[in-house]
């Protein structure tokens, strides 16, 4: 019974398999990425690259038609286009960063728009370029896998910056010059990321995977690394348990994966171990000597 | 309303008509605007030299989840007739109609098709059975006739040869089905557009998607036809050339079944692909039926 519900999909069909491991790989990469998100306050930042990215991966469209790599490298060009730019003008002008992004991505997706339109045919340019997570073929799981293992290098390599800079950034500031580099860094991984998601969930759910498991570990740890193991375990739950919710309903993947984070994230704010509302609401007895 | 909101409605119905008032560049030629290439095909085969054809969801489009531009706007005000599939194919399109301001006259070229319903709605893919599509083109020559009494004559001159090869390809495509034997008859084709087809034909066909491209199939809905395919021995899988065929591929790659190159249905294809005309894209998908279920 068990088994059938939860285990036979996978064994039976190799699609199921697929799309577990593209989810599991884009969980383990995006994550950790997500809870430095969060902490930097940059949550929303994320929704607005997502959508950035889109003119990126038209052009790559427009040149070579179908081809997955330059379709990934126009959009990682344009996620970072966006923002350089976006940062260089919050920097040198009067306008902040939230207004400036929020500028770069509508004209970046008004761009995308256009371009899409101006092919000629009105096929759903994403649909058909990023397919889903229940059509990854070889060649897109490689990619996704790849991504993912760069993620989690480059994190590591950038990892002691990054959380200070979190935590006390005028503090890293008077020891190292390694704060804008790893800043610099960490956006592209946000990028990078942000076109994995694309090829398994589409554009508008491609930051869910980042943002949710995130949300849902601040409830349960204190310390960044315990925040980082429950947001990549939390997001690979999600991610199994929503193939298996779409396999045993009629719910798309996409959004099954999405609704099932949420509803973890929703379970995390009532029961949390961390400032959850239950835990507020009846604090435990001080322990007593 | 508010008053801003009148301003506005206001203001483009002034946008439009301007438009709308734009000289129209085939002086002598009757306009007709027909809502998709399949249509459009008709028409200039009805038409010929009499009407200037322009087609809104062109080769390739794909007509259900179409959103029309202020071009299209500009097409439908300045047209004399309009012809439409209905069957709630072009849901967009009673919008375009009273948003452009025009006085085209409109035809339904399904008109008189009895539709085959499927999930409580009516099919709107008609055309796919040939026999239908002489009803289409019966429709569209009266309507042209209607519009245009000068040419009444050359319309139904026109029509009638038109109509003779339509007849001579709805032979071919049942003596071309009938060489196959019965057993072998099914397919699996992303988009289950193939229902008249299927009941002229006597082809089954399984589709992973609803009847409309819009909705995104779930893992259950994939996990069902590889298992239909396993089990039935489906011999082919189709792809079509408005869905993600990385989709279809997998689900060959897993079932066994044969990939069986690309059916056309709902739009016909630039000048130098495999079907520019409704003829040919019928030929092709027999060809491509055929030469996939014989083996």
């Amino acid at each position: 019974m068990i088994y059938d519900a939860l285990i036979a999909p996978f064994v039976e069909f190799e699609f199921m398999r697929r799309a577990l491991a593209g989810v599991l790989a884009l969980a383990l990469g995006g994550a950790p990425v997500g809870v430095f998100l969060m902490l930097r306050r940059m949550s929303l930042v994320g929704d607005a690259m997502a959508h950035a990215i889109l003119p990126g991966a038209a052009i790559g469209f427009l040149f070579s038609g179908l081809n997955l790599f330059a379709m990934t490298f126009g959009g990682l060009i344009a996620g970072f286009s966006v923002a350089l730019l976006a940062g260089l003008v919050s920097r040198v002008t009067i306008i902040k960063e939230d207004a400036s992004l929020a500028a770069f991505y509508l004209v970046s997706l008004a761009a995308g728009v256009t371009i899409v339109s101006m092919r000629g045919t009105n096929i759903d340019l994403l649909h058909v370029l990023f397919g889903n997570i229940l059509a990854l073929d070889d060649q897109t799981l490689l990619v996704i896998a790849f991504n993912a293992t760069i993620t989690l290098l480059v994190m590591a390599v950038i990892y002691r910056p990054l959380v200070i800079e979190c935590v006390d950034p005028v503090f890293l500031r008077t020891v190292s010059r390694a704060g804008a580099p790893a800043h610099l860094a960490f956006l592209a991984l946000v990028v990078v990321n942000l076109v994995n998601g694309f090829h398994a969930l589409g554009t508008l759910l491609a930051v869910g995977l980042m943002v949710l498991p995130a949300g849902i570990a601040r409830f349960w740890s204190r310390d960044i690394t315990g925040m980082m193991m429950v947001s990549v375990g939390s997001a690979m739950v999600s991610g199994y348990l929503g193939l298996v919710l779409s396999f045993q309903t009629k719910v798309p993947s996409g959004p099954a994966i999405i609704l099932v984070a949420a509803a973890l994230y929703v379970f995390s704010v009532l029961f949390g171990n961390v400032s959850g509302v239950v835990r507020q609401l009846f604090p435990g007895r001080h322990l007593e000597a | 309303m508010t008053i801003g909101r009148r301003v506005f409605l206001v203001g483009c119905s002034v946008a439009l008509s301007l438009m709308a008032m734009e000289p129209s560049h085939a002086q002598d030629k009757i306009d007709v605007v027909a809502s998709f290439s399949i249509l459009g095909d008709f028409v200039r085969n009805v038409g010929g030299d009499r009407v200037a054809v322009t087609t809104l969801v062109g080769p390739n489009g794909d007509a259900h989840v179409y959103t029309p531009s202020p071009a299209d706007a500009k097409k439908v005000a300045a047209a004399k007739l309009l012809v439409v599939n209905g069957l709630g194919f072009e849901g967009w399109l009673p919008r375009l109609v009273k948003s452009s301001g025009g006085s085209a006259s409109i035809v339904t070229a399904t008109q008189g098709i009895a539709a085959h319903q499927r999930d409580a709605h009516d099919d709107p893919h008609a055309w796919q059975s040939v026999a239908n599509a002489e009803i289409y083109v019966a429709n569209i020559r009266d309507a042209l006739a209607k519009v245009d009494p000068a040419g009444a004559a050359t319309y139904r001159a026109n029509a009638d040869a038109y109509l003779a090869k339509l007849a001579a390809l709805d032979n071919e495509a049942k003596a071309a089905m009938a060489s196959i034997p019965e057993r072998h008859r099914r397919v699996i084709s992303t988009h289950d557009a193939f229902g008249y087809f299927a009941a002229a034909y006597g082809v089954e066909f399984i589709a992973p998607q609803g009847v409309s491209t819009d909705s995104e199939p779930s893992a259950k809905d994939i996990a069902v036809i590889i298992t239909q395919l396993r089990i039935s021995k489906t011999p082919a899988v189709f792809l079509e050339n408005i869905a993600d065929p990385r989709l279809m591929r997998r689900i060959a790659a897993e079932s066994g079944a044969k990939i069986g190159g690309t059916l056309y249905s709902d739009s016909l294809t630039p000048e130098n692909g495999d079907a520019p005309t409704y003829i040919d894209m019928v030929r092709h998908n027999i060809r491509a039926l055929t030469s996939a279920l014989a083996g």
